[in-house]
Formats: structure tokens, C-alpha cells, sequence
């Protein structure tokens, strides 16, 4: 329910910020902007940590670089059809599907400081290792 | 409180004394499961005897007869996920039990395993993503006409071996802390022993010791906390020939983190009825940080040797002080009257995670021998033997390093260089096979935060075999007493199947691919194969029935071996990349828990 006034203020403080004329970012740039930056295959500080939370909280099930493991799905697959929203929200709340021919449940992560805090820098990561521009391992990162 | 342990004692030691003039034995179930145990045609305890040799006296499938093998029977469970552990044969009866939901099937096998009984636990399906890796069960145990299930949501329950029916049902944890239960039980005397799993959650790992007839709690022994909770007396319990002292535990803790201390007991349990010692080990330390909990955190890794009836603890010793790898202590005891240095010893041999096979003395807790297993062991370059520690290599300690540095290239890796599944010994050659794992790993701790029933690890971690290697595991033949490895079979992938060897001098076990081997004791030779449904990470046991002998294994990939199934393992970081590390499991083998019983062409 806070969440359209968080958003709504920031708007609201970045229009604030914004007294020099620069150049107007459009709808779609908007929503085609990267989460992450790589360059030379080092990352941005957000994606590095994005890996590290993975590694700590989402590896054993996911397996290793995002890649899934015989009880939880590979997430590269994941996030090329599931947007930032759906991803974050199922991180933060669960998931269930467990039948006669499967058990599988994710946790939700909601009371999960160390995840709640890392959700950009987690989907980050995700992200990067999903479009394919970040390769399988631990990533260096760019100076902060 | 620690009168009352000495009151407790007492009175143990008065009951004992008083049975034993009486000249009658109480009608235990260790008695009859100890008689049942010596007769090769049943499979009785979890890891086949008290001691956890996994041997059999039955020898026709030999050396001779082994490529006659095929396999016989088969049994699907229904379960897709991993399938660690393995079935019990009494009498004409075999029982086993599957992963979440924790299914326990009774199969005939008068009639060619009908099902004469099958029991389903409701439970709830949260428990499920608490279990660190895998919704895994270890199989169940037997004792006094009763079946133990220790079910994923730490529920103990007591079946009627005959009907299936309930006989009583105890909670041991709670799943909403991420306390969960994986190990196979083991009935001692009265009483049921289980452990807790829940390392990666900050739990207080702990053994229990329930009264066999109704459930109700006998003793509970915690890993970590105060001289009461851990039931040591630091008079009497001794470490390295010494008495531990007093707050052994809390003291190496910083303040109070021994509450979140892990130090699971989701392992095997050996027990020794001339000592009436029961021995099992404890996991990693809660965080894999090892920069935020200073100390030597015990007794985390530590072997626990314990009075049966009361809990208190004879001897302890731990093998890797303040963890910074997850060299969880959990592997097998085997107990084993052994030469060591050319003198008979009452021995406990233990293949530790950490990549060293240790011997103590298992009536004082003496150690005696530790040496490396894998060549690649890189962590420690030995254990000192005056003081018990690991040498440790600066370069390879990721808690040395610090935090937010990423350590490379350590051996083994977090995996150990053996995991849970069991090895098998002789004990007419004095030889150990041993599954192995053959991954190294680099290990990045940073600072994380505890909140109840969320993991608690902080530490990433990447995983390969090692520099300039293909093969990710091995079979090996092991003599402990000159600490040295006679024959060593390389696998593709970790081998993750319980082992067994019989008086055939063979020994039989399955990889992650999914073939049961069978293998000539002296040589490591390949006598016979076959490709089971699924790859194999449960145990290898062996039973008779109408005269006949039979190896039975489930099938069914899984548990932490699962989690490199889709992805493989990376790259070394020394960009050597053997060929074999991008070998992905998924290309060899898929899920689906299913019972193959192999026999003998007539």
C-alpha cells in the first residue's frame, strides 16, 4: 500500500532534481534500460553483490550460476519470460506447486533482510546471466 | 544442573549393576536387533551392523559369480526427488522410505514385493525449501516389532512392522525455524536415537534419545551451549587425553552465537554395545562466515562419543575448529578392531568432508592417525597429532583471507571429499572402500543476517574439479592403518552411493550416472555393471531369501549431488578447464526414485 507514495515522492524528487535541462528519457528507454552494467566482463557493485546473495540464498537450490538443479528451476530460462515484478514478488512471497508428481515449493523471502535488501542487485545479476551477456563463474566488479 | 547429570548417571550405572546381577537380560530390542544383525540373510540397522561396517558374510555373488548379476525386480516409489539411504530386509519383508512425503513401503518378498502396507505422513509442504539440499530421507529404522520414520518435518513416528499402523508419533523440532530431519534413525536398547539437519538455518543441532516404548524423550544432547545442554561433564568428558573443562562450548563462542550454532547431526550413528557408547558427528557452524563468529565454535566437527543410556558425553574431539569451508563431522563412524602401528586397537575410523581419514581409539578417544584420502587436499597440509589441529594453509582459508575476498582453488570443496554416503570395510583384509568426491572450490564469505526459519550462510561459492583433472570422483581402496590409498577407480561424476562389501570379496556401488558397479575387493576391477532408471545416491545392501542372495539399491538422482545435475561445474579458475568440467549430469541421466534388486542367473 506505501508503495505508490514511495514511488509518487521520488517522482516527485526527482522532477525536484531535475532544474537543468537534460535531455528528455522517453517511455521506452525507460523500460529498456539494463538493470546492470557490464563492461569487459567486469560488473557494476549492484550486480556483484546480486551474485553473492544468489550464491548465498538461492544457489543450493538453484543451482550453481543461475542454472537450476534437479529440484528448482534454472532461472536464465526463468527470467526471459518473467519481468522484474513477477520475479520479485514470487521472492518475496513463494511459491507452491506441489501435486502427485511434484513437490516443489520456493520460500518466501519477505522476512529475509539480507534478500529484501539485495532484490534489485539479486535480479540484477539473474538478469545479466539470462540476456546472455555474463558468463557462468564469479564475476569480477568494476571499481565502485 | 550438573548434579542432576550425576544423579542421572548414577542411577544408570545402579540399573545396569542390578540387571547384570540379576544375571537376566532386560528383553531389549538392541538384543534382538544385535542377534537379527549377525544373520547375513537380513538387513536390519541403516548401515547393516552397530558398526557401521556395511559388510556381509554372504558370498555367492563373489568375484567369481559377480558378471552372472542382472537385475531381478524393480520397484518405482512414485517420488521424483533424491533418494539417499536404502531398504531394510526382515525377514521376508523389505521396508523403505521415499523422499518428501517420506512414503515407508512394506514389500513382500514372498510375493515378489507386493505392497502389504504403505504409510503416507501429512505434512506440511513449507518444510520442504527449508531442507538445505534436497527433500532427502535416509531410510528408516527397526527395532522391537516397530518401523522409525524420521520424517522431513522432524516428526519421529512409530509404525507396527506387521500392519503399518501408528503406534506412536513425537515432534522432535520445529521446520518453521528450519529445524528438519533427513537421517535414518537408530534403535539402541529401549530407546530410538535421531539427529537434527538445519545447519544452514542457524539451528542448535542436538541428539535425541527417545524411550522406544512410547515415544517420550529420554535425553537430548545439544552440539552446541552450556555444560547441561551439551551433557558434558568437564570433569570427565575429555578431549586429546584431557578433561574439556568447564563451558567448553559457550566459551569459544562470541557471546551468544553458540544459540545459532548449527552443528547439525544429520550423519549415521554407530554404536558400540561392549563400551554402551553411541558415536555420531556434528556439521558446520552456523554462518559459512567465518569472520562473524570468532572462536573455535564448539563442538561443531566434532566426533561425540556417548554414554547410550544417559547421553553424556565419554569423549569428543573436533577436526576442524572454526570452520571456514563447511567441513561438516557428519560422515559414518565405522568402528573396527584394527591394527594400527602393529597393535590390535578397539578403532573408530571416520572419513571426514575435510579430506582426512582419522583413527582414534574408541574407548578413550584417543586420536591415532589422520591422513589425507584425496591427494588433493589442499585446505591443511596435516593434523598435528600433539594437539589434534589441522596445519592450516593461509592461501586455502577463506576466514584467513577475510570477508569480501574471494579464495580460490581450495580442496576439497564445500562437499568434502566424501559427503554423507557411507563406506564399507573388511574386516578380514582391514581394508575401507570409500565413495569419494574429487571438487575444489573458490569461497567468497561476506556478512549476513540471522532471521528464523531464512538461510543463514553467507558465503558464495563456486565449484570444479581439480586443476588439470577430468574426473570428479573416485572409488578407493583404503588402508588406514599405513594410511594409504591401495586402489583408486576414477569416476566421470562424485561418487554419492552408500558402498558395499561381502565375503565374495566384492564390493558393490552406484554412481551418479546411474550404474551399479561391482567391483573386485583386491584390485578395484569391474566384474559386473548395469544402468539403473536414475542415478544412483542411495546405498548398496545385501539380504537372502529362499537361499538365494541379493544387492538392492535405489535409484534416483538428487540431494546436493542434484544441484551441479542441470548445471555441471564450472571452469577452474586457473583457466585449465579440463574437458570433463562441463560434463553435465542431465546428459546422462534424469529423475524418478525407483527400487532395483539385482540376483544370480540360476
Amino acid at each position: 500500500m506505501k508503495l505508490p507514495t514511495i514511488l509518487l515522492s521520488l517522482a516527485a524528487l526527482t522532477a525536484c532534481a531535475a532544474f537543468v535541462p537534460v535531455p528528455a528519457m522517453s517511455a521506452t528507454d525507460a523500460v529498456d534500460a539494463k538493470p546492470y552494467t557490464v563492461k569487459g566482463g567486469k560488473v557494476d557493485m549492484g550486480t556483484y553483490k546480486g551474485y553473492l546473495y544468489y550464491g548465498d540464498q538461492c544457489m543450493r537450490c538453484h543451482g550453481p550460476d543461475g542454472l537450476g538443479s534437479s529440484y528448482a528451476p534454472n532461472l536464465t530460462d526463468s527470467l526471459k519470460s518473467m519481468d522484474k515484478e513477477q520475479m520479485q514478488n514470487t521472492v518475496i512471497n513463494g511459491r507452491k506447486d506441489v501435486n502427485t508428481a511434484s513437490q516443489k515449493v520456493m520460500p518466501a523471502f519477505g522476512t529475509n533482510e539480507d534478500v529484501v535488501e539485495n532484490l534489485d542487485n539479486i535480479y540484477a545479476y539473474l538478469k545479466a546471466r539470462s540476456d546472455g551477456v555474463l558468463g557462468r563463474g564469479h564475476p569480477e566488479h568494476l571499481e565502485p | 544442573m550438573r548434579a542432576s547429570i550425576r544423579h542421572v548417571l548414577a542411577l544408570s550405572v545402579c540399573a545396569a549393576s542390578c540387571v547384570a546381577a540379576l544375571g537376566t537380560a532386560p528383553a531389549l530390542a538392541e538384543d534382538a536387533l544385535q542377534k537379527m544383525s549377525a544373520d547375513p540373510s537380513q538387513w536390519v540397522i541403516p548401515l547393516g551392523n552397530y558398526s557401521s561396517q556395511r559388510f556381509s558374510d554372504l558370498k555367492q555373488i563373489s568375484t567369481g559369480t559377480a558378471k552372472n548379476l542382472h537385475p531381478v525386480w524393480t520397484f518405482s516409489t512414485g517420488v521424483l526427488r533424491g533418494h539417499e539411504g536404502g531398504p531394510l530386509v526382515i525377514g521376508d519383508v523389505m521396508y523403505l522410505s521415499s523422499p518428501f512425503p517420506n512414503t515407508v513401503f512394506a514389500l513382500d518378498l514372498n510375493q515378489g514385493g507386493k505392497i502389504l502396507w504403505k504409510y503416507e505422513p501429512k505434512q506440511d509442504s513449507n518444510v520442504i525449501p527449508v531442507m538445505c539440499c534436497d527433500t532427502v530421507n535416509r531410510g528408516v529404522a527397526y527395532g522391537a516389532g516397530m518401523i522409525f520414520l524420521h520424517q522431513a518435518d522432524t516428526t519421529l513416528v512409530a509404525l507396527n512392522a506387521k500392519t503399518g499402523k501408528v503406534v506412536w508419533s513425537v515432534k522432535d523440532g520445529d521446520s518453521s525455524k528450519g529445524e528438519t530431519g533427513t537421517s535414518a534413525p537408530l534403535v539402541v536398547k529401549d530407546k530410538v536415537l535421531i539427529g537434527v539437519s538445519g545447519g544452514e538455518f542457524g539451528i542448535q543441532g542436538r541428539m535425541t534419545a527417545y524411550n522406544i516404548k512410547d515415544g517420550s524423550k529420554a535425553w537430548q544432547a545439544f552440539s552446541s551451549g552450556t555444560d547441561a545442554m551439551i551433557k558434558f561433564d568437564p570433569a570427565k568428558t575429555m578431549t586429546m587425553g584431557k578433561p574439556v573443562g568447564a563451558n567448553s562450548s559457550t566459551s569459544t563462542w562470541q557471546g551468544e552465537q553458540w544459540k545459532n550454532g548449527g552443528g547439525g547431526t544429520w550423519g549415521w550413528i554407530s554404536y558400540d554395545p561392549s563400551l554402551n557408547m553411541i558415536y555420531y558427528g556434528t556439521g558446520n557452524p552456523g554462518t559459512w562466515n567465518p569472520t562473524q563468529r570468532p572462536g573455535d565454535n564448539r563442538w561443531s566437527l566434532s566426533i561425540e562419543a556417548r554414554d547410550a543410556d544417559t547421553g553424556v558425553a565419554k569423549w569428543v574431539y573436533q577436526m576442524t575448529p572454526h570452520d571456514q569451508w563447511d567441513y561438516d563431522g557428519v560422515n559414518e563412524m565405522i568402528l573396527a578392531d584394527l591394527p594400527v602401528h602393529g597393535k590390535m586397537t578397539k578403532g573408530l575410523v571416520h572419513f571426514d568432508r575435510n579430506g582426512f581419514a582419522y583413527v582414534m581409539d574408541r574407548v578413550s578417544g584417543k586420536l591415532l592417525e589422520a591422513e589425507k584420502y584425496d591427494p588433493a587436499v589442499n585446505w591443511a597440509s596435516k593434523i598435528d597429532m600433539a594437539t589434534g589441529r589441522p596445519v592450516l594453509v593461509n592461501q586455502f582459508g577463506p576466514g584467513v583471507q577475510g570477508a569480501d575476498h574471494n579464495t580460490k582453488g581450495v580442496c576439497p570443496a564445500a562437499l568434502g571429499s566424501k559427503d554423507e554416503q557411507p563406506a564399507a570395510y573388511s574386516p578380514t583384509s582391514h581394508v575401507f572402500f570409500v565413495p569419494t568426491n574429487h571438487v575444489c572450490m573458490d569461497y567468497e564469505p561476506f556478512k549476513v543476517s540471522y532471521t528464523a526459519g531464512q538461510p543463514f550462510v553467507g558465503a558464495t561459492l563456486s565449484m570444479y574439479p581439480p586443476s588439470g583433472q577430468q574426473n570428479l570422483g573416485n572409488f578407493i581402496a583404503y588402508d588406514a592403518n599405513q594410511g594409504k590409498i591401495l586402489w583408486s577407480d576414477p569416476e566421470t561424476f562424485s561418487v554419492w552411493s552408500g558402498a558395499l562389501a561381502t565375503a565374495g570379496n566384492v564390493v558393490a556401488y552406484g554412481t551418479l550416472d546411474g550404474n551399479l558397479k561391482v567391483v573386485d575387493q583386491k584390485t578395484g576391477k569391474l566384474l559386473y555393471k548395469f544402468k539403473t532408471p536414475s542415478g544412483i545416491i542411495g546405498n548398496i545392501n545385501t539380504y537372502t531369501h529362499d537361499g538365494k542372495q541379493y544387492l538392492a539399491v535405489l535409484s534416483g538422482v538428487g540431494g546436493w549431488a542434484g544441484i551441479g545435475m542441470a548445471a555441471g561445474l564450472t571452469e577452474d579458475t586457473g583457466g585449465l578447464g579440463a574437458v570433463g568440467a562441463y560434463k553435465q549430469l542431465s546428459n546422462y541421466t534424469q529423475l524418478g526414485g525407483v527400487l532395483t534388486v539385482f540376483g544370480l542367473s540360476d
